[in-house]
């Protein structure tokens, strides 16, 4: 069990979380490593919880991580990063967007947003790096650059280079859309240093 | 959706368990297939369409695309049909005949499972399929073997002239991961053409009589192929003190918490290897079967006088993944489980949990975050009215308006299955209690839950002359399932035109009269309030259409967006009713109003980015606080 790198990938429908799972596991594919991938669709989408599993080694067997063994948790909400503490393992390293997005039942007053998600996250002994990926997004001049710059945040964690995840993602955009490579691949260094910078 | 590489051969391909069931029916030389969308199904056809010689269609709904796929059959080519667990219920009578017909081209049923109910109304074991019509039951665990399994399903289907269910779960659908595929498509043909044979095709009491016999005589058949079949592997282990017994992705599981135990996998689960199983058990200390969702070769086992455990120890609902098998299983060979987690149920619409997050276990209230109706979805505004009119029981159905049972709508009553509203809502009517005398019964449908088997109930109620108020919701989509093409939309799966349905005529010739039928604009609250109240009041069935598309798809055109100018919002909290996931509260305030009780209010403010400008919310907002963002920025 312990040679499978186990990365839980957590946010809202619409997020792009199910994306970056899929660069993830592309990029580990591409080390010639055995991987499984979870998607959840259907209701999943109307701005519910989202999570997908990713995980990967010599030979994957169940596709979902156990709790307590997830190695990364990418969280591209604070309080959504939070909620699936439990997955971690003590010697995990959380990466997480610190953009609140209060459901509609918190704006209707029926429950209340934790104070401090990040700071929660960090009081039980987790590893964690906080970055604010949509001012950052914003600055760089494209808010829907958030999944890129959390993928960078990820890059120094993972069990192989973070060049082979920078061309993963980068992959994506030069067989779709080739004029945003060069912005995407500033934004995945960003990411990068940014979490650097929090270290 | 990426489109399937049809060059690809032998090599590593990462494909999800629906994307590799396409895959495989393609290479299969299926060459008709048919389903109506469901998750977590729904993928399988969208990109078995994509293969070329391969016919594929939506179908109105799951019995259609059954019977789809047995004329294929019957005309000689392999065929497969698509549907989530609850769709086998409605195919199953045309599968309950057809066992006794058999098969010519190869017949395959595939039925996903939503064990843990990700996005269904129920969760059941459409394993029981198998034995209720003597069918063969293949469970694959992973993608590869939903690759692989569409061959050896074809294959049990023209060897044994049976349908073969393919029973696969979320967790098979969902998860991606690597498939060898070994290499082209195989055309297959069974015979020349249809053969005549009126004894064997058509179900008379006469000819189904003399076709049960053979019936038994294929189930034993099975049981025998089942014995011996190359699909019922024996992994041994090391550790003897529990061995196994399971199938589809519980395997994975059970290899996961126990990679040293004996397993038996089963991929033909049904009809069981049960002396193989007898043989299996003898070499372990302790058998334990392990099956989602339903007891059910257990029983069978049990019923043969092998000693097994499953369900005393394990649970009847739900995965049953690592985290499940090893705090119950751990402690049978003396080792200790870690302690169990904190659960978390972040879809509850109505409960919040507490996340330790703390070593000394002090935790923080998380709330739930249940599913949303999207930014400018054309429901808000019905939802939005519903809420407002008074006296009424709201009949409900299954689609993305189910979500209207939610905050802060609270507006629907009932929903049970497909269509079902058309029939409820005439029971309410014809079943209600003096009580009740002054209450209206409002049903609401999609346009493809109408279609799928919502038309038959409202031409009950119009047969009938029930008193209900129809909310036809058309927006031009199978809309939670990902805005899937209908007879209502005027393409077909490969997005190309064909006939559209008009909603209007079709209302009318199932018999509502037609000054009773109106079209509304949903996003017109004050048209869709008064066309609403006016129609509750009289007393016959009276349907209300209205119009706009999802906004998922590309029907629907995005508007500048709005912003609110905190200079003039009052705080009344109007906008919030409805339901738009773009507005949120920045502050609130309790104030005292001159009568001496507390008003509580919430000061707004709008996602524009995410706002296309549907302009609900300004018909909400007494103060006009809401301008266009454009505004804002000019000055």
């Amino acid at each position: 069990m312990s040679e499978t790198t186990n990365i839980l990938v957590v946010g809202i429908g619409g997020q792009g979380v199910m994306t970056a799972a899929e660069v993830l596991a592309q990029a580990a594919l591409q080390q010639g490593l055995d991987v499984k991938k979870t998607e959840v669709a259907g209701m999943a989408q109307r701005g519910g919880v989202v999570t997908s599993h990713v995980r990967f080694g010599e030979r994957v067997l169940s596709p979902a991580i156990p709790s307590g063994e997830a190695d990364i948790l990418l969280g591209f909400e604070p309080a959504e990063a939070l909620r699936w503490l439990h997955y971690l393992r003590p010697t995990a390293v959380a990466l997480v967007n610190r953009d609140r997005q209060p459901p509609p039942v918190v704006n209707l007053g029926l429950f209340d947003y934790p104070e401090d998600p990040v700071g929660d996250i960090e009081a039980s002994g987790i590893e964690t790096h906080a970055l604010a990926a949509g001012q950052l997004a914003r600055e760089l001049g494209n808010p829907k650059l958030v999944n890129t710059l959390m993928l960078g945040a990820v890059s120094g964690y993972l069990p192989f280079d973070p060049e082979s995840l920078k061309n993963a993602i980068l992959d994506r955009f030069r067989a779709r859309k080739p004029k945003l490579v060069d912005i995407n691949a500033r934004a995945f260094e960003r990411g990068r240093e940014s979490v650097l910078e929090t270290a | 959706m990426n489109q399937p590489d049809i060059e690809t051969r032998g090599e590593r391909l990462f494909l999800s368990g629906n994307e590799a069931i396409a895959r495989g029916m393609w290479e299969a030389g299926c060459r008709v297939a048919a389903a109506y969308p469901g998750t977590p199904s729904t993928e399988i056809l969208e990109y078995t369409a994509q293969y070329p010689d391969i016919y594929a269609e939506w179908s109105v709904n799951e019995k259609v695309s059954l019977e789809v796929a047995i004329g294929a059959s019957l005309a000689g080519s392999r065929a497969f049909c698509a549907m989530k667990h609850v769709g086998l219920n409605v195919a199953s009578d045309a599968l309950m005949s057809q066992t006794l017909i058999g098969a010519e081209g190869g017949l395959v049923i595939v039925v996903a499972d939503d064990v843990g109910l990700s996005s269904s109304q129920n969760e059941q074991d459409s394993r029981f399929w198998g034995r209720f019509a003597h069918v063969p039951v293949l469970e694959p665990a992973d993608a590869q073997e939903a690759y692989e399994f569409c061959f050896d399903a074809f294959a049990l289907s023209e060897r044994f002239q049976t349908p073969v269910i393919l029973r696969v779960t979320t967790r098979v659908c969902h998860v991606k991961g690597v498939v060898r595929a070994a290499g082209e498509r195989q055309e297959h043909r069974v015979a020349d053409g249809f053969q005549y044979k009126t004894e064997q095709y058509v179900m008379t009491p006469t000819n189904a009589r003399s076709r049960l016999p053979g019936l038994f005589e294929r189930e034993q058949a099975l049981r025998d192929h089942s014995e011996e079949t190359a699909l019922n592997p024996i992994m041994d282990g090391s550790d003897r003190r529990l061995g196994f017994v399971t199938s589809g992705p519980a395997w994975l599981h059970v290899r996961e918490a126990f990679p040293d135990a004996p397993v038996l996998k089963l991929g033909l689960s049904h009809p069981a290897p049960v002396d193989k199983i007898r043989r299996f058990a003898g070499r372990v200390d302790r058998l334990i079967v392990v099956e989602e969702v339903e007891p059910l070769l257990e029983q069978e086992l049990k019923a043969a006088g092998i000693p097994v455990s499953g369900k005393d120890l394990l649970p009847q609902i739900g995965e049953l993944s690592p985290e499940v098998l090893i705090p119950r299983l751990y402690p049978l060979i003396g080792r200790k489980p870690q302690p169990a987690p904190a659960p978390s149920a972040p879809d509850q619409p109505k409960r919040e949990v507490v996340i330790p997050f703390k070593p000394d276990g002090q935790g923080v209230k998380m709330f739930p975050r249940p599913p949303t109706m999207c930014v400018a979805c054309p429901h808000l505004g019905i939802y939005y009215t519903l809420a407002h009119i008074r006296n009424k029981i709201i009949s409900g159905d299954i689609g993305c308006y189910t979500l209207g049972a939610g905050q802060p709508w609270n507006a629907l009553d009932t929903c049970i299955s497909m269509g079902a509203s058309m029939g409820v809502a005439l029971g309410l009517d014809k079943g209600r209690n003096p009580d009740d005398d002054n209450k209206s019964i409002i049903a609401v449908i999609g346009d493809s839950t109408f279609m799928h088997m919502g038309m038959q109930g409202l031409l009950d109620i119009a047969y009938n002359r029930g008193n209900v108020t129809i909310l036809l919701l058309d927006n031009r989509a199978v809309g939670m399932t990902g805005g899937q093409e209908n007879p209502g939309t005027g393409r077909d799966i490969h997005g190309e035109e064909t006939l559209r349905v008009d909603f209007r005529k079709l209302c009318e010739a199932l018999g509502v009269r037609a000054e009773r039928i109106h079209e509304v604009n949903p996003y017109e609250l004050p048209t869709l309030f008064k066309v609403l109240r006016a129609e509750t009041r009289i007393p016959e069935p009276s349907v209300i259409i209205t119009h706009q598309p999802c906004v998922l798809t590309e029907r629907y055109s995005a508007q500048p967006p709005f912003a609110v100018d905190e200079k003039l919002c009052t705080g009344c909290g109007n906008c919030l009713d409805t339901g738009c996931p773009a507005i949120s509260v920045t502050r609130r305030e309790t104030v005292v109003k001159p009568n001496g009780r507390e008003k509580e209010l919430a000061f707004v403010t709008i996602d524009s980015p995410a706002c296309t400008g549907c302009e609900l919310c300004l018909k909400t907002c007494g103060p006009d606080a809401i301008l266009p963002l454009a505004d804002f920025t000019r000055e």
